[in-house]
């Protein structure tokens, strides 16, 4: 599940942000004389010039590895998706103009809004989000979006929009396709 | 360049001066502990412990986000004003008058919500809050009107604030210390606070000033409903204003660490080339990193989608390798002098530099496609505010109290009031972050049954702070509001 990759990367690297900190305040309390002052002057100038050079490595790697392949698609040319969904979002529900979709060949979701701003959220049938965009009034943002596992998927609203955001939840189905 | 006098002559505040900062501090402390209250009820709320009707829930929502982010820029104002004053001339009617103009500003906020009915929360995106249902758009002009009005508090004491720093330092460059990036000796006495406080004025003046712009374009689109707006470029120019002032607080509070925690490791914290380096990067990246907010709005063109997601990276580069690891070399080995002033910044770096990291990572594209609007956002900023931001900004309180008997506060109850926070504080943004981690909407009067044990933690770690916090407002206001010492006298009437 991508979101435990992200919280697994986040609870390690916060976490040695907090050894870092303890192990400095064990430290704190033993004052140095001039000489080991010097040394740790020395040495901790050191020290920065590693982290700074693999903060660049993992810097450089991460923008790489996330970007070389652009995670939003097209937004001003044909996508030639196969499955394609018009959604419009309105206070406070959703239309939606297909319900029932395919697993294993992409589906382009053309989103807008009638009146403010909503959240378009696609959840999966685990409870976990799989892909989302802004629905704005004046704009379609569109999504391309390949399911891989049948069930019943909800639209939730992620973009607070009024007195009935939290209800307004939509429904569609992915099968498998005919076959299969 | 930071004394390490614990309480330097220059520092002392006359009677007019006292009265002003306590004015600042023991109403930020006050409006603190009442909008976690707001909080805690929305915790309890979205976990079925407490029922608040909808249109009551986001109410309380947009008064909690207005009032803390409103109320942080408050209080940092102070931190900066108290250091800066000893480097350039402040002169106190801005600051006064910036004190007057956001309680103004307060209250058209809170006559909005809770007369008004207003509920468009703090970031009001358009056009919602001309459209929101239950509620008038006259009611959302009042809440723009007073966001002007503390908008331009801020501003003036920016302008004045400027007027300072140019009037010594010759220019903004200069007092950012642009002239020693590439080489040169450089000046030992140069103050941070100087550096930060330029950084802050440069960046959020224009942010005040895109905000400002949003709300006039507002008032005319609600009294000219013809005058329709772009939806994308008023998102634009309200996430750019969003992001600076919220950032802003932090660079402002920051400046109590750089100018206390020497005092109390008694080891030297002047500036350095990194250093100078870290804060002109962070001018840079803090105006150009907010399209991070719009990473889910794909009409944005695709080359600020990926600004927003390198700059936003690339901001772990000045928090991470010059203030965190600055701080702690500095910390490392000095014989540190443990009082409460000192806990604090120790956690407020903490919060800092541990809060960045889920932030960092909801900066990228991919990342956010999953987390955005999630309780994963709530659980970085709560991170970093409240663990980072609002930890400065109590160092510099507590070491005020302690200069009436010379000598930082270090009680019992204070021993026990920031494990408390602390613990609290950890549980309530971990909950969150774990939220995010199950794709809990942020935002939602109403929760699934399955979102509700993380939203039960959250509120069994707010109520923890909320015990801490309000036991250091008292103890803080207490403190400051006791009569002056004999030698605060002699200043003042000299």
């Amino acid at each position: 599940m991508y979101q435990d990759i992200i919280w697994t990367v986040a609870l390690a690297a916060m976490g040695l942000v907090a050894l870092g900190f303890l192990w400095v305040i064990s430290q704190a309390g033993k004052a140095a004389d001039a000489a080991s002052s010097q040394r740790a002057y020395h040495g901790a100038n050191v020290l920065r010039r590693w982290l700074f050079g693999i903060l660049l490595v993992v810097f450089a790697g991460v923008t790489w590895a996330s970007l070389h392949r652009f995670p939003i698609p097209r937004q001003h040319a044909a996508l030639d998706a196969a499955q394609v969904v018009d959604v419009i979002g309105r206070q406070w529900s959703w239309e939606v103009s297909t319900t029932t979709l395919t697993t294993g060949t992409p589906v382009e979701f053309r989103v807008t809004s009638g009146d403010v701003n909503h959240g378009f959220a696609i959840y999966a049938p685990d409870g976990r989000i799989v892909t989302q965009t802004q629905a704005m009034p004046g704009f379609t943002n569109r999504i391309l979006y390949t399911f891989t596992e049948p069930g019943a998927y909800r639209v939730m609203c992620l973009e607070y929009c009024g007195l009935g955001h939290a209800p307004m939840v939509s429904e569609f189905q992915v099968v498998a396709p005919e076959g299969n | 360049m930071a004394t390490l006098t614990m309480y330097p002559d220059d520092e002392r505040l006359s009677r007019g001066e006292r009265s002003v900062f306590n004015l600042y501090l023991v109403s930020a402390v006050a409006l603190f502990v009442l909008m976690m209250l707001l909080g805690l009820a929305m915790r309890m709320s979205q976990g079925n412990w407490l029922a608040l009707a909808p249109d009551l829930f986001y109410r309380v929502l947009s008064m909690h986000g207005a009032g803390m982010v409103g109320t942080m820029g408050l209080v940092t104002t102070a931190v900066m004003w108290f250091f800066l004053r000893k480097y350039v001339t402040l002169h106190l009617w801005a600051f006064l008058a910036n004190y007057v103009l956001f309680l103004l500003g307060a209250l058209c906020i809170i006559g909005s919500i809770f007369i008004g009915n207003y509920a468009g929360l703090w970031t009001f995106l358009y056009p919602l809050p001309s459209q929101g249902m239950v509620w008038s758009p006259q009611s959302a002009a009042v809440f723009m009107v007073g966001y002007l009005l503390i908008g331009v508090g801020m501003l003036l004491f920016y302008l004045d604030a400027a007027a300072g720093i140019i009037r010594v330092f010759g220019n903004f460059a200069r007092a950012l210390g642009l002239q020693w990036l590439f080489g040169g000796q450089i000046d030992p006495s140069h103050p941070k606070a100087v550096v930060a406080g330029t950084m802050v004025i440069i960046a959020n003046s224009l942010g005040i000033l895109a905000g400002a712009v949003v709300l006039v374009l507002y008032l005319i689109n609600i009294y000219d409903p013809q005058m329709v707006l772009n939806a994308l470029l008023t998102k634009n120019l309200t996430y750019w204003f969003g992001h600076m002032y919220i950032n802003a607080t932090i660079y402002m509070g920051v400046i109590a660490v750089y100018e206390l925690l020497p005092r109390y490791t008694g080891k030297p914290y002047s500036v350095s080339r990194p250093f100078l380096w870290s804060w002109a990067a962070s001018t840079v990246f803090v105006i150009i990193v907010f399209p991070h907010h719009l990473l889910m709005d794909y009409a944005e063109p695709r080359w600020m989608a990926v600004t927003g997601q390198i700059i936003s990276h690339g901001a772990l580069f000045p928090v991470f390798l010059v203030t965190a690891y600055g701080a702690l070399a500095n910390v490392y080995h000095s014989g540190m002098r443990w009082t409460m002033p000192s806990r604090l910044m120790m956690l407020s770096l903490f919060g800092w530099a541990a809060g960045i990291v889920p932030a960092v990572i909801d900066g990228t594209i991919s990342v956010n496609r999953v987390m955005h609007n999630t309780q994963w956002v709530p659980g970085h900023f709560h991170f970093y505010l409240l663990l980072g931001v609002l930890p400065m900004a109590l160092a510099l309180m507590y070491h005020v109290v302690g200069s009436r008997r010379q000598a930082p506060p270090d009680s019992g109850a204070d021993r026990i009031g920031l494990p408390l926070y602390l613990v609290g504080g950890l549980v309530f943004v971990m909950a969150f972050l774990d939220a995010g981690r199950l794709s809990v909407a942020r935002r939602m009067a109403t929760h699934l049954p399955e979102w509700w044990p993380t939203d039960q933690a959250g509120a069994i770690g707010a109520a923890l702070v909320i015990l801490a916090m309000s036991y250091f407002a008292v103890r803080i206001g207490a403190g400051l509001l006791k009569a002056p010492a004999d030698g605060d006298r002699a200043h003042a009437a000299g």
